[in-house]
C-alpha cells in the first residue's frame, strides 16, 4: 500500500486516493454501527499508538518493549490533571503530550547510547520503573485501584462526552487524524530519509557526517509525545486510568498489532489494531478462555509467510494480478 | 600559501595504536599531499583498515595526532571530520541496503548542505540535493538504476554506490578502502576507470590488494607493515625495493 519508491528524494508525498480509505471506513462506522463507538474510539486509541510505534520501530529501526511507559505515563498524566486541576480535555491532552514527550526525551537520551539487546532490556526496566511508581504512589495515582469518575468537561466547552461514545470517538479520529498527517509528513521529510539511514546502516550515517544519535532521539521523543497522547485519550474517553495501561502485556501487544498490520507503512498501523481488537472482541465471545490461541496462530501465519505484514500480503497480492495501478 | 613547497592536505604524526600488548599502529608518520594519488599496501594485519579508522575517527589513537588541511583533528568526531572535508569508502559494503540508490547518495548530500534534518517539506521538494545526487550517479554511469533499492543490484554497481556516496560530500581528501574487494576483473575495470576520473583537486588514499590496480592509480605509494612504515616512494621505487619483495611481493601476490 505504502511502497518504498513513494518515500524518499526521488518519491512522492501527494496523496493518494486509498490513502483515504481508514477515514471514509471510520465515517461509515460511525453512521452504521453507532453500538459499536466506544469500542471504535478504544480501536482509534490503540491505531495512535500503534503509529507512534510505527515510527521509532518502523522507520527508526529501535525496537522497543517498554512502549507502554509513555502510553501509561500520558494517561496518569491527563488522570491526574483532570483530577487536580481542571477538567479540559484539551489541556490535558497537552499536559499528557508534554509529559510523556519530556519523559520521552529523558530516558531516550540515556537508552539511545545503547543498541540491540541492551536497548531492548532497558525500555523493559523504564516500564517496570513507571509501573511502581503509579502502584506505589498511592496519594497521587490511586495505587492499585486507579483513578475512578476522572471529570472531564466538554470538548472546547460544547461538545459533551455522551455515554454512546460519539463525542469520544469523533475527538480520537481527530486527534489521530493530526497526528496521522504528522507522521506522514516526518517519514516523507529529509529527516525521515535520515531515520531510515539510521535503521539500515548507523556506521554509514556517521561516515557521511550525520548526527545519529540527535536524529534517534528526536525520533524517540515524537514517538513517545504521539504514545502519551493516545494514553490521555484512553483516560479521557473511559474516565478511568488504572495500572493496566503500563503492563507489559500492553507494550507486546502493540507489537503483535503492529508486526501484524505491517511495520514500516503507516497504515499497518491502521490495519494491525483493528485487526486484532475485532479479532480478540469476536474471538472472545465464542471463546473466552482460548480466543488468544487464535491471535498467536494469525500472527505466526504472518510472520512466517508476509513479512511485511497483512498490507505486505496485499502488495504481494496486487504485484501478483497487475490489473490496476 | 606561496611560500609551501607543498600543500599538505592529510598528515600524521606519531600515530600510535595499541591493544593491550598488540600494537598495531607504531609510530606511523604519513602526509598525504593535496591531489595525491596515494595507495597504501602491506600484508594482511599490516594495519592498514586501523590506520583508515583512526583517521576518519571511528577509532582514537593511543598517541600521536591527525592534521587535516593544517588543523589538528585529533579528538574530533567522525561527523565533524566529515564536515571538515574527510570523506572514506568501506572494505565491505556499507550501503542502506532498503533504501533507493539515489536515497543512498541523497542521504550525505542533504547532510552536507545542511538540510537533512528537515522535517515539514517532502524530501522529494530538496531538489537541489535530488539533482545534484542524480548527477553524481550519471557521472560514475549507474543513473538507470537510482530507483532501484541497493540490496537488489548487483555487487559491483554496489561497490559503485559506495563511491558515490563518499563523493556526494565533496571531500577534499578521500580514503578508498579496497574499493575493488570482492569484484570480478571484468567489473574491477569499470571501477578504475571511475577512480581515473575523480576531480584532481582530490587527495585519495587508496588501500587495495590488487596491485595492478595499486601501480597503474597511484602516483605514490607506502608500504604498511607490523604497524610501520617500511618504506614510501613511486611505484617504480616501491617496485624495485628489495625489502617490500621480501615481506611482500615474495609472498607471491600481485
Amino acid at each position: 500500500m505504502l511502497e518504498p519508491a513513494s518515500i524518499g528524494y526521488a518519491g512522492s508525498a501527494r496523496l493518494r486516493p486509498i490513502e483515504l480509505l481508514p477515514w471514509v471506513a471510520a465515517v461509515l462506522v460511525y453512521f452504521l454501527t453507532p453500538n459499536y463507538l466506544p469500542l471504535g474510539a478504544y480501536v482509534v486509541i490503540v491505531i495512535l499508538f500503534a503509529l507512534s510505534l510505527d515510527l521509532i520501530l518502523g522507520y527508526g529501526g529501535i525496537v522497543t518493549l517498554g512502549h507502554a511507559a509513555y502510553f501509561g505515563l500520558g494517561a496518569y498524566a491527563a488522570g491526574v490533571f483532570a483530577v487536580r486541576v481542571t477538567g479540559d480535555p484539551l489541556l490535558g491532552l497537552l499536559v499528557a503530550a508534554v509529559t510523556a514527550g519530556l519523559f520521552g526525551l529523558a530516558t531516550g537520551a540515556v537508552i539511545l547510547r545503547t543498541h540491540g539487546l541492551a536497548l531492548l532490556m532497558l525500555t523493559l526496566a523504564i516500564t517496570s520503573i513507571v509501573f511502581e511508581v503509579a502502584n506505589k504512589w498511592t496519594d497521587v495515582t490511586g495505587g492499585a485501584d486507579g483513578l475512578h469518575s476522572v471529570p472531564i468537561q466538554p470538548i472546547l466547552g460544547q461538545f459533551r462526552f455522551d455515554m454512546f461514545g460519539k463525542s469520544a470517538f469523533i475527538y480520537c479520529l481527530v486527534v489521530l487524524a493530526v497526528s496521522w498527517w504528522l507522521v506522514r509528513t516526518i517519514v516523507h521529510s529529509p529527516f525521515g530519509v535520515s531515520l531510515a539511514g539510521t535503521r539500515e546502516n548507523d556506521v554509514r550515517m556517521h561516515a557521511v557526517g550525520a548526527p545519529v544519535y540527535r536524529r534517534r532521539l528526536i525520533a524517540y521523543t515524537i514517538s513517545a509525545t504521539l504514545a502519551g497522547i493516545a494514553g490521555g485519550l484512553l483516560t479521557q474517553t473511559t474516565q478511568f486510568v488504572g495500572l493496566s495501561v503500563l503492563g507489559f502485556e500492553r507494550s507486546g501487544e502493540l507489537l503483535v498489532m503492529l508486526v501484524l498490520g505491517g511495520v514500516r507503512r503507516i497504515y499497518g498501523a491502521f490495519v494491525g489494531p483493528i485487526v486484532f481488537i475485532v479479532a480478540q472482541d469476536f474471538l472472545a465471545k465464542q471463546s473466552p478462555e482460548y480466543w488468544t490461541l487464535g491471535i498467536g496462530v494469525l500472527l505466526i501465519v504472518i510472520v512466517m509467510f508476509a513479512r511485511g505484514g497483512l498490507l505486505g500480503l496485499v502488495d504481494q497480492a496486487r504485484a501478483k494480478w497487475p490489473g490496476k495501478p | 600559501m606561496a611560500g609551501e613547497t607543498v600543500t599538505v592536505a592529510l598528515e600524521t604524526r606519531a600515530l600510535c595504536k595499541s591493544f593491550g600488548a598488540l600494537t598495531v599502529a607504531d609510530n606511523i608518520e604519513f602526509r598525504l599531499e593535496a591531489g595525491a594519488r596515494h595507495a597504501l599496501i602491506g600484508p594482511n594485519g599490516a594495519g592498514k583498515t586501523t590506520f583508515i579508522n583512526m583517521l576518519t575517527g571511528r577509532l582514537p589513537p593511543t598517541t600521536g595526532r591527525i592534521v587535516l588541511g593544517g588543523e589538528d583533528i585529533t579528538r574530533l568526531a567522525q561527523a565533524a571530520r566529515v564536515k571538515r572535508g574527510l570523506g572514506r569508502t568501506f572494505q565491505i559494503n556499507t550501503l542502506f541496503r532498503d533504501l533507493a540508490v539515489l536515497d543512498n547518495v541523497a542521504l550525505g548530500i542533504a547532510e552536507r548542505l545542511g538540510v537533512a534534518g528537515r522535517l515539514w517539506r517532502p524530501a522529494s521538494a530538496y531538489r537541489a540535493v535530488r539533482d545534484e545526487a542524480m548527477a553524481l550517479l550519471e557521472s560514475l554511469g549507474i543513473a538507470a538504476d537510482a530507483s532501484s533499492r541497493v540490496v537488489d543490484l548487483p555487487y559491483g554497481k554496489q561497490r559503485l554506490v559506495e563511491i558515490a556516496i563518499a563523493l556526494g560530500l565533496k571531500p577534499t581528501v578521500l580514503l578508498l578502502d579496497e574499493p575493488a574487494a570482492g569484484v570480478p576483473s571484468v567489473e574491477s575495470e569499470r571501477i578504475l576507470e571511475v577512480l581515473d576520473r575523480l576531480p584532481a583537486d582530490i587527495a585519495i588514499l587508496i588501500i587495495e590488494h590488487d596491485m595492478d590496480l595499486v601501480f597503474r592509480f597511484a602516483k605514490r605509494i607506502t608500504v604498511l607493515v607490523q604497524g610501520q612504515v617500511l618504506v614510501e616512494g613511486t611505484p617504480a621505487e616501491i617496485s624495485a625495493d628489495r625489502r617490500v619483495h621480501e615481506v611482500y611481493l615474495g609472498e607471491g601476490r600481485g
